[in-house]
């Protein structure tokens, strides 16, 4: 290595030698190798050039011995050229390497939901509260009928396109198995089953031990079409079909030869150890008539049982785009922001390509009205939706219902250190090594995903109590329950809400 | 400057007030007049105003627009308008009396009007629609002129003021019909434009309304699809238009509709036997948005009945009355006991309840 390639440690392992014990768990901890056992000196060392920052071994260290920081070292400062900058091209001069990042865009570009204040009654209305009141959070997602028929009896045709019933408008979003582990996978599975939810398989095809939570499965289906077969098709609530991801539009996906074990290889349908690589476009679609045609493909393949998603990444043309998904077919329309997560994305389109999902979603929820066609549709809206206060903001903005895969991966154990590329995980969620993957106890990771819907559902409920509303439905397009604070008036516009004060 | 009613939204608290003959009894507006008045402090002096159905039989077969006219050049645009689509069959303005508390009064124009049929045809619209978007033409596009009643046989009366002196102001006592509602107004603020004053009406449908709805911005995006504007930002407005959606457009009945706006809770649904659950979850499903919630009483009123509906968890006080072929509907029950004592019947209507009378078939 020339010396100019060599950089200094991002993080500094911590370690108080008064404490430590030298028990060793960091170093059996750490599948990256930070720490060791110095002999001679009989104490633990570490090594700050492995550390991704996981606090996998901060968490385990039964005496608290353990913490990471940034490293103080520094370039000299420079406004234009940040210490990221210059390693990163160090990096590619010595390699020629694209740069691979992992998890949603870090950068410091605006949080829309951070610029959104939630109303609330006071005298001319009450409050209503959702502890003495029913407080309504089912949600139903799909096509809804263009008029209303009647039977020869005169009463209501009930007929309708088939649903997604949801008891709160919560769904985890797709994750692959193969991205992620089995036993992230069984975790999301059952606590969907028990939440009365969804979670999404991904484009990695549906093991077959998790088949029997098919009535609470969104199967996808992607460019690369892993796993996908009639049962597959069959074995789920609804059917995603995804053109592209917040994270990275405009490209496929890249699961390299490592993660792909035998499990992996029989459920994806590919040789074990070579690549997934998921092509950018699906080649059967190079326009919007072709989606159509995958649409209707895959209804009849199900016989129109199954609601069919179509997700799209929130770009430039967001709005035109989700108008054109709406007349083709599709059921229900996700939509994925530039925050949104991801097992491995090329840095330079995680970090500048696509917009922001505030201004996405409120464009296409806005865009679908003026067409006459928004009852047509549900939107589903992700990436990143972080806490019960975006998802009530995105609600009235006007989403059905919220896509989690961030939130959902940290209520795991997830420490956001963005290296999944690396299927190193510490946690067992990105991972497939089997002494990590068995560190995700499924048992305890449906219970921790049930108690953060649970934890944001009652949330939710007190804010639309507050709001003097008890219906989800109610709040659905509701912007006049926000305001703006900070914002220009482009923005305000763009989001069609007021700003505070008016 | 305060804004004007339409470019703010303004929160309201109400009187409300009805009487129904099912016979088809013709009433003068006295009546009516004396129940809402008994409620004066639910009502701040503000808005006042009436609808009266059948009171205008002798053009039973004409539009009867009641236009509020801010200057005579608005009205010269509204007139010609009117003239380009429709036939107008008598003009007039509408009869008014001197009362100290109603001030700035606007021109008050009555038309009789039938659509032109050159236009009605080459419009391939029925007739209700087609006058329908002429009157949100004029509401939307006219500045100045503000069409407040657009029914066959029927007319709403309103002003900035005291109900009770609202209508005196209209001389009511000279109208007879054989169903009125009345409204008492109470915002919290007002720019004191008449159009504001309620009941709010489109074509044959009249809504008085006592409360403040929270779903109020859902329903208005979700109805401003199929081709509603909704101009003045007030509940009543976007309830008359969710009804004359579900009613007029899509063919509900006024009991199917009730259970759209203040929908069954789900766990009431659930406990339903299969054949009704279908079509009340078809219902939801189908008109999520158009669920009505916080508080709201209303009276609707429309050509030969009247609906009452609560919201569902009747956050809003109203009762119901009846005494032989009359029935009854206050927002408090001194409202109607002082125009009838002796009831046979009063009760409370369940949250999300309708109450539905009718003309008897014969009167029909």
């Amino acid at each position: 290595m020339l010396p100019q390639d060599y950089i200094y440690p991002e993080f500094t392992v911590l370690r108080n030698q008064d404490k430590c014990i030298t028990c060793r768990v960091c170093e059996r901890q750490c599948a990256n190798q930070v720490h060791s056992f110095d002999a001679e000196k009989g104490i633990m060392v570490a090594d700050d050039s492995k550390c991704v920052c996981c606090h996998r071994c901060v968490s385990l260290c039964p005496v608290h011995a353990l913490q990471i920081v940034e490293s103080p070292h520094t370039f000299r400062p420079n406004a234009n050229w940040s210490d990221q900058t210059i390693s990163e091209i160090y990096k590619q001069a010595s390699t020629s390497a694209a740069l691979l990042s992992s998890m949603g865009n870090p950068n410091d570009l605006p949080v829309y939901w951070d610029k959104i204040l939630i109303n609330a009654s006071q005298v001319t209305n009450p409050s209503i509260d959702p502890l003495r009141e029913p407080m309504e959070t089912k949600t139903s997602l799909g096509k809804r009928t263009d008029t209303v028929n009647r039977n020869a009896d005169g009463s209501i045709d009930t007929t309708m396109a088939p649903h997604i019933e949801l008891s709160t408008p919560i769904m985890f979003s797709a994750m692959s198995y193969g991205a992620i582990s089995y036993n992230a996978h069984e975790s999301l599975a059952r606590a969907a089953t028990n939440l009365g939810i969804c979670y999404n398989t991904g484009e990695g095809g549906l093991h077959k031990d998790f088949y029997k939570y098919g009535p609470n499965t969104i199967v996808q289906v992607a460019s690369g079409r892993f796993g996908v077969h009639k049962e597959f098709l069959e074995a789920g609530c609804a059917i995603e079909i995804k053109m592209g991801q917040g994270a990275k539009p405009g490209i496929g996906g890249h699961l390299p030869g490592a993660k792909i074990t035998a499990d992996v290889s029989a459920t994806r349908m590919i040789p074990q150890g070579t690549d997934a690589i998921s092509p950018a476009p699906h080649h059967d679609i190079y326009s919007i008539e072709d989606l159509r045609q995958l649409v209707y493909s895959l209804k009849e393949a199900t016989a129109y049982t199954k609601p069919v998603i179509v997700k799209i990444a929130a770009v430039h043309n967001v709005a035109a785009i989700a108008s054109g998904v709406a007349r083709s077919g599709a059921d229900i329309i996700a939509i994925d922001g530039f925050r949104g997560g991801t097992g491995a994305a090329p840095t330079r389109i995680r970090d500048n390509v696509g917009i922001p999902i505030e201004l996405a979603l409120a464009a296409v929820d806005q865009r679908l009205r003026e067409e006459g066609i928004r009852n047509q549709v549900s939107i589903v809206c992700g990436g990143s939706i972080r806490s019960s206060a975006d998802m009530v903001k995105a609600i009235c903005l006007g989403a059905d219902a919220v896509y989690l895969g961030t939130a959902a991966l940290l209520a795991l154990g997830c420490h956001l250190c963005r290296t999944c590329q690396s299927g190193k995980c510490n946690w067992g969620i990105a991972t497939q090594r089997p002494d990590l993957v068995k560190r995700l106890n499924p048992e305890i990771g449906h219970q921790r995903l049930e108690n953060l819907v649970i934890a944001w559902t009652r949330e939710m409920k007190e804010m639309m109590g507050g709001m003097g509303i008890n219906s989800i439905e109610a709040m659905r397009g509701n912007r006049l329950m926000l305001r703006g604070v900070g914002l220009n008036d482009r923005e305000l516009s763009i989001l069609g809400i007021k700003h505070a004060g008016e | 400057m305060l804004k004007r009613e339409g470019r703010v939204r303004i929160p309201s608290g109400c009187a409300i007030s009805g009487i129904f003959s099912k016979s088809g009894t013709p009433m003068n507006g006295e009546t009516i007049i004396k129940s809402i008045a008994t409620m004066h402090d639910r009502s701040n002096g503000l808005g006042g105003g009436f609808a009266g159905y059948g009171i205008y039989p002798e053009y039973k077969q004409y539009y009867a627009l009641h236009i509020f006219h801010d200057s005579t050049d608005a009205k010269h645009d509204c007139e010609r308008f009117l003239e380009e689509h429709f036939d107008i069959i008598n003009l007039s303005k509408i009869p008014t009396r001197k009362v100290d508390s109603i001030t700035d009064e606007p021109l008050i124009w009555r038309y009789f009007v039938t659509p032109l049929p050159t236009k009605l045809a080459a419009s391939a619209l029925d007739e209700k629609e087609f006058t329908g978007q002429c009157v949100n033409h004029i509401n939307t596009k006219i500045d100045g002129s503000y069409v407040f009643s657009s029914g066959k046989n029927m007319g709403v009366f309103k002003a900035v003021g005291f109900p009770e002196d609202v209508g005196r102001f209209y001389k009511l006592e000279e109208y007879e019909g054989y169903s009125w509602t009345a409204h008492g107004r109470y915002p919290t603020n007002t720019p004191g434009w008449w159009g504001g004053a309620h009941p709010f009406a489109f074509l044959d449908f009249t809504v008085v309304h006592n409360g403040e709805i929270s779903s109020y911005d859902a329903n208005r995006r979700f109805i401003e699809m199929f081709g509603y504007k909704c101009n003045l930002l007030t509940d009543t407005e976007v309830i008359t238009y969710i009804i004359d959606y579900l009613v007029r457009k899509q063919g509900l009945s006024f009991e199917e509709a009730s259970h759209v706006i203040a929908a069954p809770f789900w766990s009431s649904i659930d406990k339903m036997e299969p054949a009704k659950r279908a079509q009340y979850i078809f219902l939801r499903r189908q008109f999520a948005e158009l669920l009505i919630t916080g508080p709201f009483s209303i009276l609707l009123g429309f050509d030969g009945g009247v609906m009452a509906l609560n919201d569902r968890l009747k956050l809003r006080s109203m009762v119901c009355g009846e005494k032989g072929d009359m029935t009854y509907f206050a927002s408090e029950e001194c409202a109607i006991r002082v125009i009838e004592p002796d009831l046979e019947r009063i009760w409370s209507p369940a949250g999300g309840e309708p109450v539905i009378v009718r003309l008897n078939k014969d009167v029909q």
